[in-house]
C-alpha cells in the first residue's frame, strides 16, 4: 500500500502556509537565512549531490545546471532565476497546487537558487490562465518582500497568455522578453545566454520548492527517499477515467499499480484499465501489462515512455484511441509554434490523416503514411514539441494498431457514437470567437 | 499621453528592458477596450513602450487570451483536452450550445455570452473544467450548464 509523503506540502494540510506567519511557524524561511550563510559553492554542492532532478518533465540534474551558470562578476553582468510556472501539460496540474498552497516554500527555493548562482533577480514565468494561484502568489511575494525576506532580490511576477510552447524554456524566455514565444536554436543553453543574453537558471515550479528541503532535511536523509538515480518525492497528478483523481506527493518510484488503484480508488463503473499515458499527454502510451512499472525518471524511461511532469492519464475501455490521437493530435497542432517546418506542417498532415481514418475513408496506405510522417517528424525541430506530436500517436498505433485497422477495414468507427470521448475534436478554430458583425456597447 | 499608457509604462519599471512588458500592457489595454484589442489599443501599446504596432500585434495575435475581436459580456470557455475529454467535456459543450443557442466560437444574440472551447486549462484532476469569465468551475457538469447560464444572463 503506497502512502502519501509530503515534503513539498508539507504542513499544508494543517495551515494556511500562504500567510508567512503561519509559513515561519513551522520553520519557513529559516533554511534561506542559514543557505544565505553559506558560500555560493557549497550550496549548489548541497543540491548536486541530493541528485535533484528537474520536476518539469526532462528530469535533468539542478545542480549541473546551477554549476553551468557563470557568476556575475564573470560574465560582467546580472544574472537572472527563472521559475518556470507555465504548467500545460495536458493531464498536469501538480505546479498549480505548489503555487496556491505553499507559494512561501517555492518563493524561498528562488531566493536560495539566486544566492546560490549570486544572483539578485528572480522572475516567475506563470501561466495567463492561473488567475486565482496568481493572485495567491503574489500576495505571498507581497508580503516577502515587506517582511525584508527578499533582501536585496527583486522578484518579478510575469504572466502569461495562453500559448503551450512557452514552458519550453528557451520559448518561456522569448516570451519574457516581450516577443512572441518561439524557442531558440541551442546552443547556447540558457546558463550560458538565456534572459536578456545573460547567464539564466530555468527551473519549474516543484524543481526549486525542493531546494529548501533539501537544505533542511539535508542529503543524506534526502536522499534515503525514493530511487537511488531520483531520489525525493513527486506530486503525482492523476486524471481522466480513476475514481478518486487529484494530486498526491508519494516518494518517486511508486507504481503504477499503487498509484491508480492504491491511491487513485481504481477504474470507475466496474470498467476495465484500456491505456495508462505516464506523464502528460505527449508521451508514449503505456498498455494495462505496463502497471508494475515504478513511475521514477529511469524505470518508465526503461519501459519505453517518459515520467514527464508525473502527470498520469487514465483512459478506460471506452475510449477510442484513433480518437484520443486525434484529440491530443489537434492539440499540438494548434500550440505548434510555427517555427520548425517539420512539427508546422507535420502536426497538420497528422491530423488529416486521422481525420482521414476515423471517418472510416482511409486505407491502409493512410496508416503507414500517417506512421511514416511520425518518424520523419521527430527530432526535427529545435524544440521537443514536435516530438510530443509524435509520440502520442505513434504509440497508440504501435500498441493498438488493430484498433486503427478496424477503422479502415470496417470503413467506420468501431465504436459507433458510443466512444468516451466521442465528438471531443476540438476544431481549433473554435479557440477563438468570431468577429461580430454588431459590438455590444 | 493616456492613464492607459502611464499605467503601461509603470508595469514596466521591474524590467531591464521595457519590451519584456508587452504582455502585461496588452492584458491592461484589453481591459481598458472593453476585454478586446482594437488597433487603437495595440498602437497605444506600442506608444508606451517605444514599439512598433507591427510588434505589438504579432503579440498579441499570438497567444491565445489576447481577444482581436469584441466577445460577448460573458465568455464560457470549456476545456475539451485529454482529462476533460474522457469525462465528458463535449457533454458540456452540446449543453452550453443548447442552452445557448450557438455553437463554439459564437456570441449570443443579445451579447451576453461568447461560448468557446480551450485547450488545458491545468484542472484535469477536477474535470470537466469550465471557466467562467478567467475563474475555474471545477467541475461542470452538464447538469449544471442550465443555472450557470441563467446566472450569467442576469448578471
Amino acid at each position: 500500500m503506497a502512502d502519501e509523503l509530503q515534503m513539498v506540502l508539507a504542513g499544508a494540510d494543517e495551515r494556511d502556509l500562504t500567510n508567512l506567519a503561519e509559513y515561519r511557524a513551522i520553520g519557513g524561511y529559516a533554511t534561506l537565512e542559514q543557505a544565505r550563510g553559506m558560500s555560493r559553492e557549497a550550496v549548489i554542492e548541497e543540491i548536486s549531490s541530493a541528485s535533484l532532478r528537474g520536476r518539469g518533465g526532462a528530469g535533468f540534474p539542478m545542480g549541473r545546471k546551477l554549476s553551468l551558470v557563470q557568476p556575475p562578476e564573470a560574465a560582467g553582468k546580472p544574472t537572472y532565476v527563472v521559475a518556470n510556472a507555465d504548467e500545460s501539460e495536458p493531464g498536469s496540474f501538480k505546479d498549480r497546487e505548489i503555487l496556491s498552497r505553499v507559494p512561501h516554500r517555492f518563493i524561498e527555493g528562488c531566493l536560495i537558487a539566486a544566492h546560490a548562482i549570486g544572483s539578485r533577480h528572480v522572475f516567475i514565468y506563470i501561466r495567463g490562465e492561473y488567475l486565482a494561484e496568481y493572485e495567491v502568489l503574489k500576495a505571498a511575494a507581497d508580503e516577502a518582500r515587506d517582511a525584508g525576506v527578499l533582501a536585496d532580490v527583486t522578484l518579478v511576477i510575469h504572466r502569461g497568455a495562453g500559448a503551450y510552447i512557452c514552458g519550453e524554456e528557451t520559448a518561456l524566455l522569448d516570451s519574457l522578453e516581450g516577443k512572441r514565444g518561439q524557442p531558440r536554436p541551442r546552443p547556447p543553453f540558457p546558463p550560458i545566454a538565456g534572459l536578456y543574453g545573460s547567464p539564466t537558471l530555468i527551473n519549474n515550479v516543484q524543481t526549486i520548492a525542493n531546494v529548501p528541503i533539501i537544505l533542511d532535511l539535508g542529503v543524506a536523509e534526502y536522499k534515503k527517499i525514493g530511487p537511488e538515480s531520483s531520489p525525493g518525492t513527486v506530486v503525482y497528478s492523476l486524471s481522466g477515467n480513476v475514481e478518486r483523481p487529484g494530486n498526491y506527493e508519494l516518494p518517486l518510484g511508486t507504481t503504477l499499480r499503487e498509484l491508480i488503484y492504491d491511491v487513485g480508488g481504481g477504474i470507475p463503473n466496474g470498467r476495465q484499465l484500456k491505456a495508462i499515458i505516464p506523464g502528460g499527454s505527449s508521451v508514449p502510451v503505456f498498455t494495462p501489462d505496463q502497471i508494475d512499472t515504478p513511475a521514477d525518471f529511469d524505470s518508465i524511461q526503461a519501459a519505453g515512455s517518459f515520467l514527464g511532469s508525473a502527470a498520469i492519464i487514465v483512459v478506460d475501455d471506452r475510449a477510442c484511441m484513433v480518437q484520443l490521437a486525434l484529440r491530443a493530435e489537434k492539440f499540438y497542432m494548434h500550440e505548434s509554434c510555427g517555427k520548425c517546418t517539420p512539427c508546422r506542417e507535420g502536426t497538420r498532415w497528422m491530423v488529416g490523416l486521422l481525420e482521414k481514418i476515423e471517418s472510416g475513408r482511409a486505407d491502409h496506405a493512410d496508416l503507414d503514411l500517417l506512421r511514416n510522417v511520425c518518424d520523419r517528424v521527430e527530432g526535427r525541430s529545435l524544440c521537443a514539441l514536435g516530438d510530443f506530436a509524435v509520440w502520442p500517436v505513434r504509440s497508440y498505433i504501435d500498441k493498438y494498431r488493430a484498433e486503427f485497422e478496424a477503422h479502415i477495414d470496417g470503413g467506420a468507427c468501431p465504436y459507433g457514437g458510443s466512444s468516451s470521448v466521442r465528438g471531443v475534436m476540438a476544431p481549433i478554430d473554435l479557440h477563438r470567437h468570431l468577429p461580430l458583425a454588431e459590438v455590444p456597447a | 499621453m493616456s492613464s492607459l499608457q502611464d499605467e503601461i509604462r509603470a508595469a514596466a519599471e521591474p524590467y531591464p528592458d521595457k519590451k519584456s512588458a508587452v504582455m502585461g500592457g496588452l492584458r491592461l489595454a484589453q481591459n481598458e477596450y472593453g476585454g478586446w484589442l482594437p488597433p487603437e489599443a495595440l498602437v497605444e501599446v506600442a506608444e508606451a513602450l517605444d514599439l512598433t504596432p507591427a510588434h505589438v500585434q504579432s503579440v498579441a495575435s499570438f497567444y491565445d487570451m489576447y481577444n482581436l475581436a469584441p466577445t460577448g459580456e460573458h465568455v464560457v470557455e470549456v476545456c475539451t483536452n485529454v482529462s476533460c475529454a474522457l469525462v465528458g467535456a463535449q457533454q458540456v459543450v452540446d449543453a452550453f450550445s443548447e442552452e445557448l443557442g450557438i455553437r463554439p466560437g459564437e456570441t449570443s444574440e443579445d451579447g451576453k455570452v461568447t461560448l468557446r472551447t480551450i485547450e488545458c486549462a491545468g484542472g484535469c484532476g477536477y474535470a470537466p473544467v469550465v471557466v467562467l469569465d478567467h475563474r475555474y468551475r471545477e467541475p461542470t457538469r452538464p447538469e449544471d450548464v442550465r443555472a450557470i447560464v441563467e446566472e450569467l444572463r442576469n448578471g
